[in-house]
């Protein structure tokens, strides 16, 4: 039996990277001094995806992803590390989106998708929300499983599931099709594989293309794998009354940077009066507390 | 009339403490609003739960009772609670921040079209003036979360759609008895009409509750322990220390090797690489080999009684002095500026 699976996947700034070079003279993030990264726990999904088309021949693994056109970098690595394609759902009209408007356009693009199941990290770096995994179930109207360590086996439509509890793990069993939301203590993805890199390293989105010089020559007419779906909000029929900005319930207030002090370490006795002004410090920056 | 609701977790048959939590917050909140707590609790055998939430000052208790409600799974949960909150219209519902908060908050938001803030540190209610819209709002909650890996402090509000949801982590809020002989209405949930076949579809096979692996590399907050400590017992302070602040325990390669903490705690070339917002090394010299695994991290304090200690070299914060004179104070400090 072969499994139909979506490996929902994410590119975010790399958040864990704030090293001190990262901050700004005023103690403010710059984001412009941060990778663009593979969600972490997205690549633990992917892996778990690839052992489930290791171990059940025939099946395949799509890689869909939501951002602007360079997000398809991260359609090329789940390539390089064993995915057979991907969709990039791209449009102005996405942008801004709290986590059910992106639900909202993520599970319209399904829709147009063959699928069994649908695989995604447990939450992205950048918002730590764990939401869009539990919201595109629901708009899909079927089952959910969070915080998966491992999926153990998917027999006569009905996926096995080891998950990760506070004090604990459970086994779940689910009808197909469902979503699995992976945890970052499940195995870690694969590495780039030397030859899919040469396979799929020309692999493109049209815009990427229009994009590149004149003398760039296009492999996709011969080779069709190289050719990454682009997908606008008007091919999956979105009303955007329902996507970005306007689709969103939350809206962000406002947003304060926490600001980080100065290089130069602060030296302190061990006097109690001293202790718990930096203790206050660090609650007041939301260090701690 | 529309309420502030609390959905509350159980634990072998004991309300858990995030939503003790919840529910003092709750009450402050509807204190502020004007208007009642109501708390819902789903699971079996459920007789007198309410004695334990009626002190925290919930003037109504929703209990749905039904062998089908335990152990938890999300589809049953959601139809009861999305069928309870068609009927109520709260106008604000917290969630503890735990897997099942996390799991099941996301469902509901949206199936109610009504936004979801995650993992809250501060909860407010205050006006909001939509510039554009020409709009004005009064009695929002403020949902006030860090954002972007800790490096930004959001505030997010729902300004059209109820009820503005937000999941809390435990220990977050302070838990607080508002008066021991409060009495609420229980009411009960009709749960047997709510619940149909498709919602049962997910099933629970095996559940097993073990001490959880240690998992250094994602803790946000990071107490590190090396050779000065002294002792595998000198390391029960870390653990104290990383108790109140939500922590969790490392050390340096030294420390292991001196059988005071478990290998898969090491921080450093031989160990694990970890970026935390703040990592406090207590008694560590700081050798290359660990500075390497942890000199990315956003904010580091040293606490050491060498003043020269090469690990004060990639420190924010140098402490110098006892460690163990040090870290008691610090957990004083935390708490008296907390709860």
């Amino acid at each position: 039996m072969g499994l139909k699976i979506i490996v929902l996947a994410k590119q975010v700034p790399d958040t864990r990277n704030v090293g001190k070079d990262a901050m700004k003279a005023d103690g403010t993030v710059n984001r412009g001094a941060l990778p663009a990264i593979f969600n972490p726990e997205d690549l633990n999904a992917l892996e778990q995806a690839l052992r489930l088309k290791d171990k059940y021949e025939g099946s395949t693994v799509s890689i869909l992803t939501m951002g602007p056109g360079r997000a398809a970098e991260i359609i090329r690595e789940g390539m390089y590390r064993g995915a057979d394609g991907g969709i990039l759902l791209t449009d102005r009209a996405f942008a801004g989106a709290d986590t059910l408007a992106t639900s909202y356009a993520i599970a319209l693009a399904i829709k147009n998708m063959d699928y069994d199941l649908i695989l995604a990290g447990r939450q992205a770096i950048d918002g730590d929300t764990a939401q869009v995994g539990p919201q595109v179930a629901e708009k899909l109207r079927i089952p959910q499983i969070t915080y998966a360590e491992s999926i153990n086996s998917v027999e006569k439509k009905t996926v096995n599931v080891l998950r990760r509890l506070e004090r604990g793990v459970e086994t779940v069993e689910s009808p197909l099709p469902c979503v699995v939301t992976v945890n970052g203590s499940a195995a870690d993805c694969r590495p780039r594989n030397a030859k899919l890199l040469m396979k799929y390293k020309h692999a493109h989105t049209v815009t990427e293309l229009q994009d590149s010089s004149e003398d760039y020559i296009d492999l996709t007419a011969d080779r069709p794998y190289l050719k990454i779906k682009e997908v606008s909000a008007a091919d999956v029929n979105a009303d955007l009354n329902w996507t970005g900005l306007s689709g969103s319930p939350t809206k962000v207030k406002s947003i304060q940077n926490v600001v980080f002090q100065a290089k130069e370490a602060r030296v302190l006795t061990a006097d109690a009066y001293e202790i718990e002004e930096l203790v206050k410090e660090l609650i007041d920056n939301h260090t701690i507390g | 009339m529309s309420n502030v609701f609390v959905i509350c977790e159980l634990e072998d048959g004991k309300v858990v403490d995030v939503s003790l939590e919840l529910l003092t917050k709750g009450r402050s909140l509807a204190n502020e609003l004007n208007c009642k707590l109501e708390a819902v609790v789903l699971g079996k055998d459920l007789k007198d739960i309410e004695k334990q939430i009626f002190p925290f000052g919930a003037d109504v208790v929703h209990v749905g009772d039904d062998e089908r409600l335990d152990p938890f799974t999300t589809l049953p949960h959601n139809a009861v609670i999305v069928e309870l909150f068609k009927k109520e219209k709260p106008q604000i519902c917290l969630l503890g921040a735990t897997t099942m908060g996390r799991d099941l908050g996301p469902r509901i938001s949206s199936e109610l079209f009504s936004g979801l803030t995650a993992d809250c540190t501060s909860l407010e209610i205050g006006p909001h003036t939509d510039k554009k819209a020409g709009k004005e709002y009064t009695d929002l909650l403020y949902q006030i979360r860090p954002a972007f890996g800790g490096n930004i402090v959001a505030t997010i509000i729902n300004p059209e759609c109820r009820p503005q949801m937000a999941t809390v982590r435990e220990g977050v809020m302070k838990q607080e008895i508002c008066d021991a002989n409060y009495k609420g209405k229980v009411k009960t949930i009709d749960v047997a009409s709510i619940l149909k076949p498709e919602h049962l579809v997910v099933k629970v096979i095996e559940r097993h509750m073990e001490k959880s692996k240690v998992n250094i590399k994602n803790a946000p907050i990071i107490v590190s322990g090396g050779y000065g400590m002294g002792s595998k017992d000198g390391f029960q302070l870390l653990y104290k220390l990383a108790e109140v602040l939500g922590a969790e325990v490392g050390a340096s390669r030294a420390a292991v090797d001196a059988g005071y903490a478990e290998h898969e705690r090491q921080v450093g070339q031989t160990g694990v690489t970890v970026r935390p917002k703040l990592y406090i090394a207590c008694g560590i010299s700081g050798q290359i080999q660990h500075t390497a695994g942890m000199e990315e991290s956003s904010m580091v304090i040293a606490i050491n009684n060498d003043p020269n200690a090469p690990i004060n070299n990639v420190a924010d914060y140098v402490i110098t002095g006892d460690v163990n004179d040090i870290i008691p104070k610090l957990i004083k400090a935390y708490k008296k500026n907390t709860k």
